[in-house]
């Protein structure tokens, strides 16, 4: 058995709960006592030989891991280089999400909570949280703009089918910004016996730190998967999506510290980058504070938010978690930006080479693939954090 | 840039008069965008201590349905930090009206756009208006002692603190040592505009912290919206903090001074 915990240094967050000058928890005081015990308690907790003994059960005979990396030939003839996936959309409920709710049902049984209060955008983190939920018997609400509930109907009813209540998110844009302000509001209003599952690399310290951990089983695994198949740990590559960036915080976690390894995120460019329809937060935010951290976010001259667009409801979001800043900041991650047609495309290309229908939030990392300048002898891991079920609606559009 | 700073409003105020405050809240630029200072004005007529403008905000995660929507109109008003500072320069002076206003003001906001305005910039608008105070929920104390403690300072502008009921004794001393002006009581574990009633485990928490005998005041807000609950409120802390409740007034009846009279009246009668 592994551990989660890792030594440390510059990528790791510091005591205070930043990476480099983003992080920290800006919360008002109504949630500090809530946030100040989970900071206390998450690291002790998940370092618990119980802890951990349960959380890989789970995972394995759960969740379905250790998922596959699967060499993908054919990708990899196209773009001619050595691609391998890492099968995220084989996890059950169909896509990364739930190492994290695992992960965090078993800290708030450990906090004695009673009740769990999520938000979800496209409904994957929604439908992972109402998952875990179901399993351990503990109540659930999820918070979902209403524009998401229109647009992600399956998945509000399999939230319903396993018992979670779904509240419509009316404020704002009524999108993924959105519910999470009425997730955080839910939470102030209800202290004592609920935790907040937070499904990204987002909000207060130690949110971002401890989803990481969690999703870090993902490059747990590259690893050792790599070395067996290739003789080699390390890829040059390591490619994912970002929207507020779990994927990719749990792919390029191991190898955060391992210079040789590219560490590649891929943003949403909605409509374009420029063309006022995007989610595109590194090459149109500028430092601010959203959802509790001080991060990246996309906002007007005056400290607004902007509304962000995306084709996928789980890119759809203004800002990006402060790892996923830092790593912008410090040159550590080079980040791309894929419009809605190129992730398309890229979709059913996967779809059509290699037998797997990604979903749209995954399809925009693999259109990052021609643009990266790759060599024959380069190795590269793409995380395939979710399957494409849920979009058939919009992919059958484009056939 | 002056170092010779006058005596803080709130500070002032608090030093002559300790019983049955009322500090009223509205958004700025709301119900229509040049309404700002008509309500302002208005509130210092009705005899309102202290007034605390709404800074407005795209995601104002502490604030329940009716300071939300009045957050979006404002901004739809196409209200801004500049703005605000506009209406404000001309207000504490004689000017047109003859009518200057004298009432300590408060500024209440989220720390984004105050981040974009650039925090030394804002507290020298602050300060150059006549800004008094600033509550910044969001900007939690170790990081604004950290990092703002110093440039609020030195333009003589306060940081109110946040305490609520799930807040810790030790939190409590650690907020009372380093506040001054007063401490805003959050009424109840809640968002604003989300409670009626004060309810028995609101007294007994109220009168847990008027036995600590803190060195600053208590002004107690959230829930606060009518007569009988300014009253309980006033027999526990120094006064208290009305928002939602005049917030919908505005909205209903829009920014006449006699409205405003008629409202102020209710809370104090």
């Amino acid at each position: 058995m592994q551990t989660i915990l890792e030594p440390q240094t510059s990528f790791s967050v510091s005591d205070a709960g930043f990476y480099g000058r983003f992080g920290g928890a800006f919360i008002p005081e109504m949630l500090y006592p809530n946030v100040e015990e989970l900071r206390q308690n998450y690291l002790d907790m998940i370092a618990d030989p119980g802890f951990q003994a349960e959380f890989w059960h789970l995972l394995e005979d759960f969740a379905g891991r250790p998922t596959p990396l699967f060499l993908a030939k054919r990708l990899s003839a196209q773009v001619g280089a050595t691609v391998y996936l890492k099968r995220e959309d084989l996890c059950h409920t169909g896509a990364h999400k739930i190492n994290n709710t695992i992960g965090q049902i078993l800290v708030a049984q450990r906090l004695g909570k009673k009740r769990i209060v999520a938000e979800t955008g496209a409904g994957q983190h929604g439908v992972a949280t109402a998952t875990v939920c179901a399993l351990m018997g503990l109540e659930c609400i999820v918070y979902m703009g209403s524009v998401d509930i229109e647009r992600q109907q399956p998945n509000v009813d399999r939230m319903r089918m396993l018992g979670a209540e779904v509240r419509p998110a009316t404020s704002g844009s009524q999108t993924l910004k959105d519910a999470t302000n009425e997730a955080m509001r839910h939470w102030i209003n209800n202290p004592v016996d609920t935790h907040y599952i937070i499904g990204s690399v987002v909000g207060p310290h130690p949110y971002p730190d401890m989803v990481a951990r969690f999703q870090s089983v993902i490059s747990e695994e590259i690893r050792k998967q790599l070395l067996v198949k290739t003789g080699r740990e390390n890829p040059d590559y390591v490619v994912a999506c970002v929207g507020g960036g779990s994927n990719a915080a749990g792919a390029f976690y191991h190898y955060l510290h391992e210079p040789s390894v590219r560490l590649v995120a891929v943003e949403a460019a909605g409509l374009g980058v420029t063309s006022g329809h995007s989610a595109a937060t590194t090459a149109l935010g500028k430092p601010g504070v959203l959802h509790g951290s001080r991060t990246i976010l996309m906002q007007t001259e005056d400290g607004q938010v902007t509304e962000p667009y995306s084709i996928s409801a789980g890119l759809d979001y203004p800002g990006i978690g402060p790892l996923h800043a830092h790593l912008f900041e410090s040159g550590r991650g080079d980040f791309y930006a894929i419009t809605d047609d190129d992730a398309i495309e890229a979709g059913f290309n996967l779809s059509k080479l290699e037998g797997i229908i990604p979903a749209i939030e995954t399809a925009h990392a693999l259109a990052a693939l021609p643009l990266m300048n790759l060599q024959p002898d380069d190795v590269v891991v793409v995380c395939l954090s979710g399957r494409g079920d849920k979009d058939l609606s919009t992919y059958s559009k484009y056939l | 840039m002056t170092t010779e700073l006058t005596q803080n409003r709130i500070t002032d105020l608090f030093a002559h008069k300790s019983e049955r405050l009322l500090n009223v809240y509205f958004t700025a630029g709301f119900p229509h965008l040049d309404d700002t200072v008509t309500v302002l004005r208005g509130l210092q007529q009705a005899g309102v201590d202290l007034v605390e403008i709404g800074m407005p905000y795209s995601d104002p995660v502490a604030d329940g349905e009716t300071i939300q929507q009045s957050n979006n109109r404002a901004l739809e008003n196409g209200m801004s930090l500049k703005t605000l500072f506009n209406q404000l320069a001309e207000c504490r002076n004689e000017g047109r009206s003859g009518n200057p206003v004298t009432v300590p003001i408060l500024l209440m906001g989220y720390i984004n756009p105050v981040l974009q305005f650039g925090v030394e910039a804002f507290c020298q608008k602050c300060r150059e208006v006549g800004v008094d105070g600033v509550i910044l929920p969001d900007l939690p104390l170790d990081l604004f002692l950290a990092e703002y403690a110093d440039t609020f300072r030195e333009y003589g502008i306060l940081n109110v603190n946040l305490i609520t009921p799930q807040t810790t004794e030790t939190r409590i001393r650690h907020i009372d040592a380093e506040s001054d002006g007063f401490i805003y009581m959050v009424s109840s574990a809640s968002i604003t505009g989300a409670t009626t009633g004060i309810s028995e485990s609101m007294r007994a928490y109220f009168e847990r912290i008027r036995a600590m005998n803190l060195r600053n005041p208590c002004l107690i807000g959230f829930g606060i919206n009518n007569h009988e609950t300014f009253d309980t409120a006033s027999e526990y802390a120094s006064g208290a903090i009305v928002g939602s409740a005049f917030i919908r007034h505005l909205e209903q009846n829009g920014p006449s001074p006699e409205g405003i009279r008629n409202f102020v009246k209710t809370v104090r009668a």
